[in-house]
């Protein structure tokens, strides 16, 4: 237990790197995916299968290969996030981070959208049939009737999603962000014999966290039932 | 029709497949050197002593880096890594009676964070890859010789204006996690940032990422050769490393026995060879071996 | 609802509008590739020293036996135990006994809240001591653990979907609950599952990447080798063929989902997701 006991502020560092990660790239992974899903089912062909092209074959990449992409590719192209060196208290968030949160953000993001879609789908024909009849464009049916409903129908899958972001925050402690998991590893390394104990206390953090994300999702859900 | 055009397809693709892989001629073969086993172990090590052990045995677990090149260094097609460490490990593993490139030698990666994790648990024996001594260290684990003393220096863009560690206050500076010289580098007043292995440092390096990376001079003169025209190294060496052997803090005797064969090799000039085989072709001087610390 | 509901058909203006945009995005995509490969050039990536590997026979070999074939063996093992553990522990979450049910829910919520990583790491750990394969298994009983859990509950939800009058017919003719599992759901259930096993197929083997924080052998870990290697230095080419290698494989096992989903499935098309409820991610 003193691995623990002795490095609280590092396991605290640790999840507090996670949630940062989740808060950010969750965001940007909800506006992202809108963006998407309205490319998928808009009226312009070459928009509809760009969108299903970059859905498909990102969704179909491992996170870690996405990730690795844009710790080696995207400097070469220019995009290094140099210019991001922001400290809060004792978290520093800086070029590392930035790539960090784009690879969370582009891969989550086509979840969303299919998430999304799912909704979209779910939302009765009558409703656009009825904001075409009295003349909205694609982008006012959009807006005003069809994706508030999707939103609500949506909560299920994309509260999964969410989840699954929170869960794969952990795969950027392959690339260097101190967070639970690579702080977990640097514990059990120092502290060999205590690895279960270590072990139990990271699971519990982030079982604790998911709780509380699904607990969120539900209430949400049920405010915004429709029946 | 369908099963026929993805057959057709398929077929194509093959048939384009193998016409590509005839194609290509990368890769060399990296040979380290030739180091014969010494033949004659009876009686040499005292009876249940660790060596002994490992003599009769004729088999030993030596932990090295498999992604530090020149170091420790193990290619995609290769059967055994290559580098610095391991010509060390060769020589001392030949001691034993047995037979360096052979079956009994099972060469296991480590990577710095669990060096101590491996050698407490008795996976290897032996640990040679790019281990300091610390005092830290040796709370938990052996560790004698050294048989390199590295100073840790900067690695720099060619164009950059860096010229010392005091530059570099409060910047990113790049290195392996878990090794000694995160530490320094955070002494020193900048921000030690770990990766697993150097070469993502030295990635970081060229296109910005980082300002600098950090560690020994010798691995960054590599770096350097090998990115000819792009990077530089500058600075004093800001603080002194001993690479040493690891081994199990429950085997004492295995200190004096390292320490002897160290100190053969530099006699009979091993390790002037497997430095100059290792090390060399990056352009550093061949230096003189270290004084290898008394056993404590 | 169709994508055609939410626009009409369009009138003149309209069609030259979309016209407009269709060609504006088009340029622009055309601009971003052009630019793309323009910088990736720059810096000297597409020099044929830098792709010439992906040709040499040794290294194919070594790509594709050490590297495609391990990790598909790591999944393929993975996914078997996960059918297993799934299997155990779905039943234990549907038992009558509390003594059974309990645990078994523990369990499963206890793997599926926990990230896959984390397991892999405290699982190398655990087996390190004189293992050798330590990082292989690390990975399969990481992933055996994590894809079980999630496929307990999709048993559930397929036992759950088998439609009522068998069971109870089964229950009718004095058939035990035992047994009415065994001869009566389980193999329904297994016809609708399959579509959800084969994704769970996906998953695992896209985790299977995750090996290389364990140092677990795989694609990932061939492909660290190849661009850590001084003389190639390739890493963007490298990832490019491993994210192709990876997307091709994950293709063909949509379309086995897709084409078994309509063979087996096709009577009775549950809403699996929401049958799995929020808590199940698909990854």
């Amino acid at each position: 237990m003193t691995a623990i006991t002795d490095n609280f502020d590092l396991y605290l560092r640790g999840f507090g790197y996670t949630i940062a990660l989740f808060v950010v790239s969750g965001i940007g992974s909800l506006l992202l995916g809108t963006f998407l899903v309205a490319m998928r089912v808009g009226p312009i062909a070459i928009m509809r299968s760009a969108a299903a092209v970059y859905v498909t074959v990102v969704r179909n990449t491992p996170l870690v290969v996405v990730f690795a992409f844009f710790a080696f590719a995207a400097p070469m192209l220019g995009i290094t996030f140099g210019f991001l060196d922001v400290e809060i208290g004792q978290f520093e968030f800086s070029s590392l981070f930035g790539s960090a949160v784009v690879s969370l953000t582009l891969y989550t993001s086509t979840f969303v959208c299919e998430a999304l879609r799912s909704g979209i789908n779910a939302v009765p024909l009558g409703q656009a049939e009825a904001a075409r009849a009295i003349g909205l464009t694609f982008g006012g049916t959009m807006t005003q009737v069809v994706l508030p409903q999707a939103f609500r129908a949506s909560v299920p899958p994309l509260a999964s999603v969410q989840i699954a972001l929170l869960k794969n925050t952990s795969v950027a402690a392959v690339f260097g962000i101190a967070e639970a998991v690579y702080q977990m590893r640097a514990l059990t390394n120092n502290y060999a014999s205590e690895r279960t104990v270590i072990f139990v206390c990271f699971a519990a953090g982030y079982v604790v966290l998911v709780e509380l994300l699904s607990f969120a999702a539900n209430r949400i859900e049920r405010r915004w039932r429709i029946a | 029709m369908r099963r026929l055009k993805l057959g057709m397809a398929a077929a194509a693709l093959m048939v384009a497949g193998s016409a590509l892989a005839a194609c290509g001629d990368a890769g060399s073969d990296s040979e380290g050197r030739d180091v014969e086993a010494e033949s004659d172990c009876d009686g040499k090590f005292d009876d249940g002593t660790r060596m002994a052990e490992l003599a009769d045995a004729g088999e030993i677990n030596v932990g090295v880096k498999y992604d530090q090149p020149g170091l420790g260094f193990k290619g995609a097609t290769d059967d055994v890594p290559a580098g610095f460490d391991i010509e060390i490990a060769k020589i001392l593993v030949a001691d034993l009676c047995i037979d360096p490139t052979g079956d009994g030698v099972n060469w296991v990666e480590t990577i710095s964070d669990n060096r101590e994790p491996f050698l407490e648990e008795g996976k290897v024996d032996l640990v040679l890859a790019s281990y300091s001594i610390t005092d830290d260290r040796r709370k938990v684990v052996g560790q004698t010789g050294p048989y390199m003393i590295t100073g840790q220096q900067l690695l720099v863009p060619a164009d950059s204006d860096v010229e010392s560690i005091e530059d570099l206050q409060g910047e990113q500076v790049c290195s392996v996690t878990g090794s000694t010289s995160i530490d320094r580098i955070n002494e020193k007043g900048a921000k030690g940032v770990g990766f697993d292995s150097y070469s993502e440092c030295v990635q970081k390096v060229l296109d910005g990422t980082v300002k600098a990376m950090s560690t020994d001079g010798s691995i960054l003169a590599g770096f350097a050769a090998q990115n000819e025209g792009e990077l530089k190294v500058v600075g004093d060496a800001f603080s002194e490393e001993l690479i040493g052997v690891g081994y199990s803090k429950d085997l004492p005797e295995m200190c004096e026995w390292i320490n002897g064969v160290l100190e053969d090799s530099y006699d009979d000039g091993a390790w002037a060879d497997a430095f100059e085989l290792t090390l060399g072709p990056s352009g550093v001087e061949t230096p003189d071996p270290p004084a290898v610390e008394p056993c404590q | 609802m169709s994508a055609n509901v939410l626009f009409d058909a369009p009138g003149p203006k309209t069609a030259a509008r979309h016209r407009a945009y269709a060609i504006v995005t088009a340029v622009a995509l055309v601009a971003v590739l052009a630019w793309v490969i323009y910088r990736f050039n720059e810096k000297g990536q597409f020099e044929s020293s830098k792709w010439e590997v992906f040709v040499t026979p040794d290294y194919v070999r070594v790509l594709l036996v050490d590297g495609l074939l391990k990790t598909l063996q790591m999944a393929a093992t993975a996914i078997i135990g996960a059918v297993a553990f799934g299997v155990v522990f779905g039943v234990g979450k549907l038992s009558d006994h509390a003594w059974v049910r309990v645990p078994s829910a523990l369990v499963v919520e206890f793997f599926r809240a926990v990230p896959v990583l984390l397991l892999m790491v405290f699982t190398w750990y655990w087996l390190g001591i004189n293992a050798d394969n330590s990082s292989y298994w690390a990975v399969v009983l990481a992933l055996t653990a994590y894809n079980g859990a999630v496929l307990a509950e999709v048993l559930r939800a397929g036992i759950n979907a088998v439609p009522k009058g068998q069971s109870e017919a089964a229950y009718a003719i004095g058939m035990r609950k035992n047994q009415v599992m065994r001869l009566v759901q389980m193999p329904q259930a297994v016809k609708i599952m399959l579509p959800a096993i084969i994704s769970q197929c996906i998953v695992a083997l896209k985790d299977t990447a995750l090996g290389i924080y364990v140092l677990a052998p795989g694609l990932t870990y061939v492909a660290r080798q190849i661009y850590l290697d001084p003389q190639f230095n390739n890493r963007v080419p490298t990832m490019f063929v491993v994210a192709v290698l990876y997307v091709s494989v994950n293709l063909l096992l949509t379309l086995l989902a897709t084409w078994l989903q309509k063979r087996y499935a096709g009577e009775k098309k549950i809403d699996l997701a929401a049958a799995r409820g929020p808590r199940n991610p698909e990854r």
